[in-house]
């Protein structure tokens, strides 16, 4: 994907993307910073706390007024994290503020939320952190705003250069497995940036978990660059370089901890929106079908009744599933019996099927009613904990597809179970 | 990462010793610590902890690893 690119001219790029037009920036073009999430801005200029829009006389703008005057580039936002550019051999470089503010953090929630998931970057190139020299290091990171933001509010005293890659708005290690934060992309956005006249050393600071995308052999022969794989954590970066460029054994590792498996539920809900509509549809018209709707005695009215009922119990017994297996499962995964995720699903679905069972014993419904509908939450439960296995750190691709070829003939049969006891039971 | 772990017994990670120069990048690179250094040689220490992420595969300098992730 990488070669019709063209390295030597000034281009410009455009990728569509949804309905976003990112221009690239160019060779012996200083890489102005520039907003290129035309969606996300138009939503956020309606906040009447963002003062970085168009208010005239707080003493913000007033800032991004001079910056402005100086900087504008026909066709160009300079970023509001861009607090003022240097000039260096290779043109001017936008320096970034290492603190958050108003808007970045109101995106950060929104990205975590999963609204920008897809949307949310920063234009790759060069930036500088504080007041770095030609002997000062460059962090290299992927060009998702998320793990921009991150990296600067880690490095709140050194002077750094940071060189952005394309990596189409993708985190650092998903970016690394998908190709995109590439020995390619590296070599070519060294180039671009004019790195070699700007640094004395040569020196790049990957992150460790960039590895799975970078040859570091090549990236030497390709452009010179000597690549030293820095810690995973952006919190251990500015211990790293104190230490003399040496990683702690922990600084290695990726870790899995609670807050880590619950930020990512939000996303889980989101991916998994359309599929549970679908089921929510089909559910309500299994549970409408009964023997009194059917039956030629007077009898409709208390035959909704039991559509009604029968639906409102179906889709509560969807949404314990799903909260047991998207976000409880992930939460207790280190405390849940077994290895596989769908197993432990399977644990956590049964104990909330059985509480809110226990909890429906007033209701008309029989027992065979019952019995659908706890198999249908554990099925459930198990199959969102096994999509779990592929949002963790930890699981190898062998052992999902060896879970998969175990779990889900079991779960095809939790759901025919419960199907036709669901109907049996209506009869 | 010892309390995380996944299914044991099916990391198709392989390592050849003989071509193994010594050169300790991969144990710089793995994120779960699967691979020390040994008389100058890498071994591996924890084959359950790998998640065949192929940063150690990309890096080793002389193709000394390999991963399969997805066969079998
Ligand atoms: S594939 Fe990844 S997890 Fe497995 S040993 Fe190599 S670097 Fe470590
Ligand atoms: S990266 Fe390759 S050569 Fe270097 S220590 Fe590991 S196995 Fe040996």
């Amino acid at each position: 994907m990488f070669q019709n690119y063209n390295t030597n001219n000034v281009k410009l790029k455009h990728i569509i993307t949804d309905n976003v037009v990112i221009l690239n920036s160019m060779k012996g073009v200083s890489p102005v910073a520039f907003d290129n999430n035309i969606r996300n801005d138009c939503v956020l200029d309606s906040f009447p706390l963002d003062t970085s829009a168009s208010a005239c006389c707080s003493p913000k703008s007033s800032h991004s007024d001079t910056l402005l005057a100086k900087y504008a580039k026909a066709g160009y936002v300079i970023s509001h994290f861009v607090e003022k550019f240097i000039d260096t051999d290779a043109g001017q470089i936008p320096v970034v503020r290492r603190k958050l503010d108003f808007k970045d953090k109101v995106q950060t929630v929104k990205a975590r939320l999963g609204v920008t998931r897809n949307n949310y970057r920063v234009s790759q190139g060069l930036y500088a952190i504080g007041e770095p020299d030609e002997n000062s290091e460059v962090l290299v990171t992927a060009n998702f705003k998320l793990t921009f933001d991150i990296l600067r509010t880690n490095i709140n005293q050194l002077n750094l250069w940071i060189l952005v890659l394309d990596t189409l708005g993708v985190n650092v290690w998903c970016a690394a497995g998908k190709g995109t934060f590439s020995t390619q992309e590296l070599v070519k956005r060294v180039q671009l940036s004019g790195l070699e006249k700007i640094v004395k050393h040569r020196r790049l600071i990957l992150p460790q978990l960039s590895a799975t995308g970078v040859r570091a052999k090549d990236v030497k022969t390709m452009c010179g660059f000597n690549v030293i794989y820095g810690p995973v954590r952006a919190s251990d970066i500015q211990a790293f370089l104190r230490n003399g460029r040496k990683a702690e054994p922990c600084m290695r590792r990726v870790t899995f901890t609670f807050k880590e498996r619950l930020i990512l539920t939000p996303i889980e809900l989101t991916v998994a929106f359309k599929s549970l509509l679908i089921t929510v549809a089909a559910l309500l018209f299994i549970s409408g079908v009964n023997s009194e709707l059917f039956s030629l005695q007077n009898n409709l009215g208390s035959g909704l009744l039991k559509s009604l009922e029968r639906g409102f119990f179906s889709l509560i017994f969807l949404f314990i599933g799903f909260v047991s297996g998207a976000v409880v499962t992930p939460a207790l995964l280190p405390f849940l019996p077994f290895k596989a995720f769908a197993a432990k699903g399977i644990v956590s679905g049964a104990i909330f099927s059985l509480l809110a069972i226990f909890f429906s014993s007033t209701s008309s419904l029989n027992i065979a009613a019952m019995a659908a509908l706890s198999t249908f939450g554990i099925t459930v439960s198990s199959w969102f904990a096994m999509n779990f296995t592929g949002a963790t750190p930890f699981t190898s691709p062998s052992g999902v597809e060896k879970e998969m070829k175990q779990f889900i003939p079991i779960q095809a049969g939790g759901a025919i179970l419960s199907l036709v006891l669901w109907i049996y039971s209506a009869f | 990462m010892r309390n995380m772990r996944y299914l044991e017994d099916v990391a198709t990670l392989i390592l050849n010793k003989e071509a193994c120069v010594g050169c300790s990048l991969c144990t710089v690179v793995c994120p779960h610590g699967v691979f020390e250094m040994m008389d100058n040689k890498a071994v591996i220490v924890d084959l359950d902890g790998c998640m065949e992420c192929g940063a150690c595969v990309n890096n080793c300098p002389v193709y000394a690893i390999k991963v399969t992730p997805g066969v079998g």
